[in-house]
């Protein structure tokens, strides 16, 4: 049997599409647009002016707070404005635009570190601070400050997140296909960054070539254990596969360290790895292009700041007239009315659904079916948690652990009466710690 | 390409495609098996009597939106399923008016006086059939024999008044007296099992309702698989006791449904007044769903003991 968890739902992966593709290196952009804000934290602070010419890696935006992490340029060039632009949460955020020279010139700051085996556990993680490393697979976690739990939470699994659960995404797993060693070298930094000597890459089975691929770069590594993963959404949410891998389950309002793991995504393992091997901090990603709604559905190796519009032209355009854009994947991704919107640091990937795809359904009276209770991969009871936010009764939403949903989709997904239960439920959440706030 | 106008939703961005009237066409599909079942061993007033059924629930559902100023929904099926179910779980021998009777029943005070689909706390159509049964107990339970019409006895009336057995295999194929759409158990069977294979029947009620009656009775010295076969059991079972509106939404609410549901039944056809007692049982049932609703919330991942 393979390791898995209670709960979730079995939709349509449509990974065919990008899946055997490459990872090409996206054209460089005439202009990038790099957001202040990639991260969970407090937003940096531009530390470059309008007129200043940067380099490619030159740290553009400084983290000040300890939940945070530096930005830098992704191309070289002047910078010609600083100023709110939109951003793939849907606000406007403050961003720094920088014209390309096309030179793709190198900032001198910019030189690989020590070898790994001569770096301490502290020059590791202030490497990975200051190469503005986050969480890849979309949260966007400063890396460095989970690898800086306090004193009294003792770490000793490290699990790499290499699930990939999202329909249509495939950036990780041609990561995993193409850099397996990458992932391993960032793990190991991780590693040993933390002390911890046990250390689990969970993948699932409907990527066997990357399964292949990773157990064979972990071979000489007796304390990692590749961990072929069942198929199902949302096998790579942080709690389903630290439950999954481990048997733990992280308490509720807990983080992961509470249980002792950290996890980290494969894709921030190989941005880990960048950093040790060159210097470069994480100014580039893959992000996945794809949909019907794309001529040509690609995984690019985008710069941070590449306007979206921009890889869509690059995946040959619009096939069909498209309807919804969205940043990320079908289940948790957001949807975008611009196509100027920049790739950041989470931008796993940019999904076209064509207009026919995009359907607007009508809700129906609730039939009780429990199909949402099946899915919930926190057994939860959605149908109870829809009608509290229906009605605006936050205080039973709340008792109903309301607060621990994590927003995966499962029960609107599978609700027959097309209720919008995971909206709902993500309405109440905001209304609960709105009411806890004041 | 800035032509394009998107559209902005909050996520989940897919869905299933399952939908309220895929289930209900599914289970009125099922149903057609034990309909035919009747049709074959009742004639043409079985078909007669579902039709009208059918016709009178999905009439009484539009005429009630109607008036209310309401959207006309028949088409979600759900009354299509409880005109069905109605028409099933009477005699084949009943006036077909009071068929008519059962239906509007079944739909006006069973389910729309609730507020329409999802809100009614007991099965409409048992709603409806325990109405016949109390207004019209003699044509209720004036049975007939298969294929030649002549009124007789259903087997659990024979088992608990004259202690006559029935042979099993008479059972299984439905050459006996019974309720239209019960007496084949290879029919509900069938239909039951595509629900399952389909996901539209959760197997623990069931399993667990089928079973309580099996050991309860054996333990009680009687004959488990005559009690199984016989009646309403199966039907019910499958297709009345699975009703998602009025039972659990939790697993483990369902099996304590079946078993509740179960001891009923056994308490009824061996200890009541009636020989049969699956519509009651499921009734009783229906009753305790929202508490047992309440006690079964599953644990949450995670969860933090507070008290």
């Amino acid at each position: 049997m393979l390791k898995t968890f209670k709960g979730g739902i079995h939709p349509p992966y449509n990974k065919e599409l990008t899946k055997h593709k490459p990872v090409e290196k996206a054209k460089l952009p005439q202009r990038v647009v790099i957001p202040m804000s990639q991260h969970v934290g407090a937003p940096c602070e531009p530390v470059v002016k309008v007129g200043d010419h940067v380099k490619v890696g030159q740290k553009i935006g400084e983290a000040k707070a300890f939940v945070s992490a530096p930005i830098h340029s992704s191309v070289s060039g002047k910078v010609v404005a600083i100023e709110p632009r939109p951003h793939a949460s849907g606000a406007h955020v403050m961003s720094v635009v920088i014209e390309s020279d096309g030179t793709d010139e190198v900032y001198e700051g910019v030189k690989p570190p020590k070898p790994l085996e001569e770096l301490t556990p502290d020059e590791i993680k202030n490497l990975i601070r200051e190469a503005g490393i986050v969480g890849m697979g979309g949260a966007g976690f400063p890396t460095q400050v989970k690898l800086s739990p306090p004193a009294d939470k003792k770490i000793d699994t490290i699990i790499v997140n290499g699930a990939e659960c999202e329909p249509y995404l495939t950036a990780d797993h041609r990561l995993m296909v193409e850099r397996p060693e990458d992932v391993v070298l960032g793990l190991r930094a991780i590693m040993k960054a933390t002390g911890v000597n046990r250390a689990y890459i969970g993948i699932e089975d409907n990527k066997p070539d990357a399964i292949e691929a990773m157990k064979e770069a972990v071979k000489s590594f007796s304390d990692i254990e590749v961990v072929p993963l069942a198929t199902k959404y949302p096998q790579g949410g942080e709690k389903q596969l630290i439950n999954a891998v481990t048997g733990r389950e992280v308490p509720s309002g807990g983080l992961p360290m509470d249980v002792g793991v950290i996890v980290d995504n494969a894709g921030t393992c190989a941005a880990i790895a960048n950093v040790l091997k060159t210097g470069m901090p994480l100014i580039e990603r893959i992000t996945t292009v794809t949909g019907a709604g794309v001529k040509e559905p690609k995984n690019l190796l985008a710069r941070i700041g590449t306007p979206v519009g921009e890889l869509i032209e690059q995946c040959g355009g619009f096939a069909g007239e498209p309807g919804k854009v969205i940043m990320g994947g079908p289940m948790m991704g957001i949807s975008q009315s611009s196509l100027e919107v920049p790739v950041m640091k989470g931008t796993s990937g940019v999904l076209v659904l064509q207009k026919s795809e995009v359907k607007t359904l009508e809700p129906m009276p609730c039939i009780k079916c429990a199909r949402c209770v099946d899915a919930c991969p926190i057994h939860l009871l959605p149908t109870y948690l829809g009608k509290f936010a229906e009605k605006g009764m936050w205080d039973e939403a709340e008792k109903y652990h309301a607060l621990d949903c994590i927003e995966c989709g499962c029960c609107a997904y599978v609700c027959p009466a097309n209720i919008p239960l995971t909206q709902l439920i993500r309405l109440a959440k905001n209304r609960i710690l709105a009411s806890k706030k004041k | 390409m800035s032509q394009y106008k998107f559209l902005i939703t909050s996520s989940p961005h897919i869905h299933s495609g399952e939908s309220v009237q895929k289930i209900m066409f599914s289970v009125a599909g099922a149903l057609l098996l034990p309909t035919l079942a009747g049709v074959y061993f009742f004639g043409t007033r079985a078909l007669i009597l579902v039709i009208t059924a059918t016709l009178a629930a999905v009439a009484t559902e539009a005429i009630f939106q109607k008036l209310r100023g309401k959207p006309v929904t028949v088409w979600d099926g759900s009354a299509i399923v409880t005109g069905m179910l109605l028409a099933l779980n009477v005699t084949p021998a009943l006036p077909v008016w009071m068929v008519v009777v059962g239906s509007v029943v079944a739909i006006g005070l069973g389910k729309m006086i609730y507020g329409g689909l999802g809100m009614n706390p007991f099965n409409p159509a048992l709603i409806g059939r325990v109405f016949l049964t109390v207004t019209f107990p003699v044509q209720m339970t004036t049975w007939i024999n298969p294929v030649d019409g002549t009124t007789g006895a259903t087997p659990l009336a024979l088992m608990k008044m004259q202690g006559v057995p029935t042979d099993y295999y008479k059972l299984f194929i439905g050459n006996v007296g019974g309720c239209l759409g019960e007496t084949s158990a290879l029919a509900v069977l069938v239909g039951g099992l595509y629900l399952i294979y389909k996901g539209y029947v959760d197997w623990r009620i069931p399993v667990s309702y089928i079973g309580t009656v099996a050991v309860l009775t054996f333990i009680l010295g009687k004959d488990p698989i005559f009690h199984i076969l016989a009646g309403g059991l199966l039907l019910g079972a499958f297709f009345m006791a699975t009703d998602m509106v009025t039972t659990p939404v939790t697993k483990l609410g369902r099996i304590i449904f079946g078993i509740g549901a179960g001891i009923f039944v056994v308490l009824i056809r061996l200890y009541g007044g009636y020989p049969e007692g699956v519509s009651f049982s499921i009734l009783l049932m229906n009753a305790f769903t929202p508490i047992i609703n309440r006690l079964t919330v599953p644990r949450i991942y995670g969860e933090v003991k507070t008290r």
